[in-house]
């Protein structure tokens, strides 16, 4: 930027000088411009110490280069105005010179013709045809024609013989010159009489008519003009001198008058002897000149002096005042004829030369412009090293804040290190106390007191939580999981404090969402957990319901339920539409437009669930509900008074739904409810087991009485997980016409408690009706909240229920309060169920079977169930044993082994008795140890079947590559032992074989 | 008190346990394990479980105690304590270990020290008080079987 503006600035400046410079100026401008470059490269990759000097450095030069220049302009300009002064001042100084010379030649020319005329007209006639008045008045009229003589007069050569007769024909005594200004003195008189010859003048002018008589040889210049005259024969100028009279410079030119015509070779001897008379022309030099000069226009812008410079040495002023020699001046010299008189003309101007203004401010400008951009240039640069120190100065604020936000995890790592020896201490020694003997008000003191242990250490979870969440450093996992087993576990959680409050607490999951997910189940679970938390601290009354549906399942539903039934919820107390609290979803909005959804879901592995929790609790008040997902904020300082809680919890969650690809949001009406909704994107997992859909219960057709319809819903949901078809029934007084005249055998018919208390006269009826017919009569179950199932048991037609089931509804507990219903009175129905075992029981009759497992408890439960299917079983602690009890010839035919054993775990153990068996095998087959040694077994191979807790593919792998045959699950089912047993059972094994053979 | 009220009751308390999750399915197997042929099981087991959760627990109670804790030892133990309350069914202790174990394993994949340590601690905490609160039940359940056998083997004799 600078220096494209310096550029510009350079451009205009050479516009203000001349060519000559222009090139100069171009070159520095190209070198100027090479070292901006360099300086901005500098700038750019040079460190900062070496930046710092150079711009300064530079700044410098800039300063007084640019000085010097405007100094350079300056007198550029100022010598260019002075050399046209001066030729000025040349050319008007030789004009006026050679008018000088003209005219002064021409008086010459003048003076020539005058003295012919007198030769001829004097001298040549007899008597004379000129006398004193014709000459003078000759001499007046033609005046004109000698313009710079004042004066003319002519002197006679009078020889001495000839003195007394010239005297008395003239009248007059023949005068010495200086005669006039003091008397003359008597020897001066005796010196004009010895004189060998005397020029008195005889004719003047009248202006001069006082010369007359005068000898013109007593005066010093004229006597020796007058010589030269004569020697010469031209004229002859004297050196300036007072004229007589006038007491003015003057100067004196004479001719010589020859007798007869003298060729220009004649000697100057032939000469002086031809010379009869002088003619003088007096030349008022000051008068003459200042008379020229007033001809000439400006004549007062110039002074002129004229010198005679015959001398140099001692240059004699003819015209014009002594001045000093200061200034511009020009000289002219002068040609006036006489070779010996040198005469030169001095002009110079009068005044002085005005300023040089126009190269005063070209220069001072220049100076300025450089200048500015010198400043402006600075303070460029002072900004980019403030900018930059600034930056430097916030990287290492950010580095300290950095720094300092290490420091805080660290004080925080620390402090909760720190913490947890007292409070491990307080919390271990609360527990201790607990079990001691403590009357009621100390068990609540510690039960307090634990309480508030328990909270804080929960605060430091979350507080450390929201740090790492903050911070990035928390990572999702990808593992499959069941998500409706996960909300089983969630409900059961709440079970107890939903129970004291006496809130309703439902799940539903549409059958739409896969039954194994891959994610992080435990985040999603504490997500929910907070929420449901949460709605349980502000629900005083009414229900809990969490929902999940598929996203692409609710954009579908959209237009169905425009309309919803405020009356049509869990519990029938009004909830705020949940609808609205995904509304601002960016998801919805954006997937909203897709015409068909279904398509959407089966062509990528990603799901998009939806999760709801509804709650019929005080809600949020309007001017919280902007704050609700910020850290440490609730709505009230009251809130954590009767609460408690530090508000952090939905902030984490927002940050966990962040993390899955997922939004949260939702809507509350203040006394109606709040609803939170939030998606999380997970994929589908490949394998699809559920665990209870080969239940027992499996296509069995189940009656559900319930005249909330939203209600029944989640009852069918869980029945559905169990595998029995649900019918919805809303109205009591339909159950008879359904049970009797249904196509299909109903076997058992749930009735919610509200329903059945509502009109519980009716069900005796129904029920003596149906034994009536001799129908098998389906078992009746009863739905029941537990806060009111206490009280209401003893009511009258309680002989007729098999069996209450306490809600919440969760698909394990269904299942035991089912099974215990329905297995024992009917048989039928748990055929499924007994057959593995009966044939268990065969299979397992009387073998030998070793179980390995370092868990006592394991170990009693596994002896337990063999032994119950009629095998003899052998017990090991740890796989060391196991292998020492494995070493061929023993009577084992199968052996279970756990997986997860200290010292040495089920995988090495196996791996070990492989290879012992193997090395036996090879001994046989070689013949090296007679095959009696080993009971007459040719090829030792005990079936292994590992025990574990967790059915990952994985560890399918791994078990059969360690050689094993199989795996059970731990705890054991009886199905799948049943499945894994008859694979290696009922194959022909060689030991049975060779038994017969025996 | 009749044999079939301390029946009752015994089944009430077996019913109340399933109902508040505190059992699975696993200990209604076990039930059906237990026959004419081994009429103690079900207690055998229990006490069997009971000693040897109280001595994990006392184990991972010394654990944690200590300065610098064995999250490895730590896991180990849980592990344990988490396949026998499986064995056996009781649900929220099982639950509580595997939460317990997952803070063991977060533990040891940030090497965080003390950020995850009140995690375990308090993992610790609830497995104790699951585990106490079914001691509690199971306690009372052996004591009804007790009686009941005690009447039976009246009847008997």
């Amino acid at each position: 930027m600078n220096w494209f503006i310096d550029a510009q600035i350079m451009e205009q400046k050479t516009g203000y000088l001349s060519d000559k410079s222009n090139l100069w100026l171009e070159l520095l401008k190209k070198f100027s411009i090479k070292d901006w470059k360099n300086n901005l490269c500098n700038r750019l990759f040079g460190s900062k110490k070496v930046r710092g000097t150079w711009w300064r450095k530079l700044l410098l030069l800039w300063i007084i280069g640019w000085f010097l220049g405007s100094l350079w302009i300056f007198w550029f300009m100022n010598s260019q105005a002075v050399e046209k002064r001066r030729e000025m001042l040349a050319s008007m100084c030789d004009e006026r010179a050679r008018m000088l010379q003209d005219q002064f030649n021409v008086s010459m020319n003048h003076l020539q013709a005058l003295a012919i005329l007198i030769s001829t007209f004097h001298h040549a006639k007899d008597p004379s045809a000129i006398d004193q008045i014709t000459f003078a008045r000759y001499a007046e009229r033609t005046a004109f024609e000698r313009p710079l003589t004042s004066g003319v007069a002519y002197a006679v050569k009078v020889l001495r013989s000839e003195r007394e007769q010239f005297e008395k024909q003239q009248g007059w005594k023949i005068k010495r010159m200086d005669s006039t200004e003091q008397p003359p003195a008597r020897e001066e008189d005796a010196d004009l009489e010895n004189r060998d010859e005397y020029a008195p003048v005889i004719f003047a002018q009248d202006t001069y008519r006082h010369v007359i008589s005068f000898d013109m040889l007593t005066g010093k210049e004229d006597r020796e003009n007058i010589l030269r005259a004569r020697e010469s024969g031209k004229g002859v100028l004297t050196a300036p001198f007072r004229l007589l009279k006038s007491r003015r410079l003057g100067v004196i030119l004479t001719y010589a008058v020859y007798k007869s015509e003298l060729t220009s070779k004649a000697t100057p001897a032939e000469r002086i002897q031809a010379a009869i008379g002088y003619l003088g022309g007096i030349f008022d030099v000051e008068a003459l000149v200042d008379k020229l000069l007033h001809q000439l226009a400006c004549k007062h812008s110039m002074m002129v002096n004229v010198y005679d410079k015959t001398n140099p040495d001692e240059p004699i002023i003819m015209y014009g005042s002594n001045m000093t020699n200061v200034g511009l001046y020009h000289i002219s010299t002068l040609n006036f004829g006489d070779p010996i008189r040198k005469h030169e003309m001095h002009c110079r101007f009068k005044q002085k030369s005005p300023l040089p203004w126009l190269a005063i401010t070209t220069s001072i400008g220049t100076l300025v412009i450089a200048l500015l951009v010198g400043y402006i240039f600075h303070a460029t640069v002072s900004r980019i090293a403030k900018v930059e120190d600034d930056y430097r100065q916030m990287m290492e604020l950010k580095g300290r804040a950095e720094t300092a936000d290490v420091a805080k995890s660290q004080f925080l790592a620390t402090v909760s290190h720190e913490i947890r020896t007292p409070m491990n201490g307080v919390l271990g020694m609360l527990q201790m106390l607990m079990d001691t003997d403590l009357d009621i008000t100390q068990e609540d003191y510690v039960r307090t007191a634990q309480a508030s242990g328990k909270a804080l250490v929960s605060l430091i979870n979350e507080v450390l939580d929201q740090a790492k969440i903050e911070s990035g450093k928390l990572e999702l996992e990808a593992v499959p999981f069941d998500l409706r087993a996960v909300l089983d576990d969630i409900l059961s959680l709440f079970y107890g404090k939903a129970q004291e409050k006496g809130l309703e607490l439902a799940v539903y999951v549409s059958d739409q969402v896969p039954d194994v997910l891959v994610g992080d189940h435990g985040r999603i679970r504490q997500i929910i957990t907070n929420l449901i938390g949460n709605s349980i601290k502000f629900t005083e009354r009414g229900h809990i319901y969490l929902t999940v549906h598929i996203f692409e399942e609710v954009l579908n539903s959209l237009d169905k339920e425009v309309e919803v039934h405020s009356t049509d919820t869990l519990c029938g107390f009004p909830v705020a539409n949940r609808r609205r609290s995904w509304e601002s979803f960016k998801n919805f909005k954006l997937e909203l437009p897709a015409s068909d959804p279904s398509l959407l879901s089966t062509s990528s592995n990603h799901i998009n669930l939806i999760i709801s929790v509804e709650d019929t609790g005080v809600g949020i008040p309007l001017e919280a509900q902007s704050r609700v997902f910020t850290p440490f904020m609730q709505v009230g300082p009251s809130i954590s008074r009767i609460h408690g809680g530090t508000g952090i919890g939905l902030s984490i969650s927002k940050c966990l739904v962040g993390l899955m690809k997922g939004e949260i949001g939702f809507v509350s009406q203040p006394q109606i409810g709040s609803t939170f909704t939030f998606t999380v994107v997970l994929t589908r997992a490949c394998t699809n087991s559920n665990e209870y859909k080969s239940s027992e219960f499996h296509g069995m057709i189940a009656l559900v009485v319930d005249h909330r319809p939203a209600r029944a819903k989640v009852t069918k949901y869980h029945l559905q997980r169990l595998g029995v078809n649900a019918i919805l029934e809303i109205d009591p007084n339909q159950v008879l016409s359904r049970l009797t005249s249904g196509t299909s055998t109903i076997n058992m018919v749930l009735v919610e408690k509200e329903t059945w208390s509502k009109d519980s006269s009716i069900w005796p009826f129904i029920i003596s009706k149906l034994k009536g017919n001799q129908l098998d009569i389906p078992k009746i179950l009863l739905l029941a909240n537990p806060t009111s199932s206490v009280k209401n048991n003893a009511s009258s037609s309680m002989e007729y229920i098999s069996t209450i089931i306490t809600k919440p509804l969760r698909a394990s507990m269904l299942q035991v309060s089912l099974r215990r219903a329905m297995g024992c009175g009917d048989g039928e129905h748990s055929r499924n169920g007994r057959l593995p075992q009966l044939s268990l029981r065969g299979l397992l009759h009387e073998k030998q079977i070793l179980v390995v497992d370092d868990n006592i408890v394991n170990l009693r439960v596994a002896f337990g169930a063999l032994k119950k299917y009629g095998a003899e079983v052998t017990c090991a602690e740890s796989g060391k044993k196991a292998i020492g009890m494995l070493k061929p010839p023993h009577k084992f035919d199968a052996c279970f082994m756990d997986i997860q054993m200290p010292e040495m775990d089920g995988f090495e153990a196996t791996k070990r008795i492989r290879e012992m068996e193997a090395d036996i095998n090879k001994q046989i087959e070689c013949r090296e140890v007679p095959v009696e040694t080993f009971e007459n077994v040719l090829h030792w191979h005990v079936p292994i079947l590992a025990m574990t807790a967790d059915v990952i593919q994985a560890t399918h792998e791994e078990c059969l590559r360690c050689g094993m045959d199989g795996y059970v699950s731990k705890p054991f089912e009886g199905e799948q032992l049943y499945r894994e047993v008859t694979r290696f059972f009922k194959q022909p094994q060689k030991r049975i074989d060779n038994e017969v053979k025996c | 008190m009749s044999l079939m009220a301390l029946r009752e009751q015994l089944n009430g308390l077996v019913n109340s346990m399933f109902l508040e999750g505190l059992l699975d399915d696993q200990f209604e197997q076990l039930q059906m394990l237990q026959d004419e042929s081994s009429p103690g099981f079900i207690a055998e087991l229990i006490t069997l479980f009971c000693g040897d959760s109280e001595r994990i627990l006392a184990e991972l109670t010394k654990l944690l105690d200590q300065a610098v804790v064995d999250y490895q030892k730590v896991d180990a133990f849980v592990h344990q304590l988490k396949g026998s309350s499986s064995s056996v069914g009781a649900q929220h202790v099982k639950l509580a270990c595997v939460q317990f174990r997952q803070f063991c394993e977060e533990h040891n994949k940030e090497g965080l020290k003390g950020i995850y340590f009140f995690r375990c601690l308090r993992a610790l905490n609830v497995v104790k008080h699951e585990y106490y609160l079914l001691r509690g039940k199971f306690d009372t359940m052996l004591q009804l079987e007790q009686r009941i056998q005690a009447y039976e083997s009246k009847q008997q004799i």
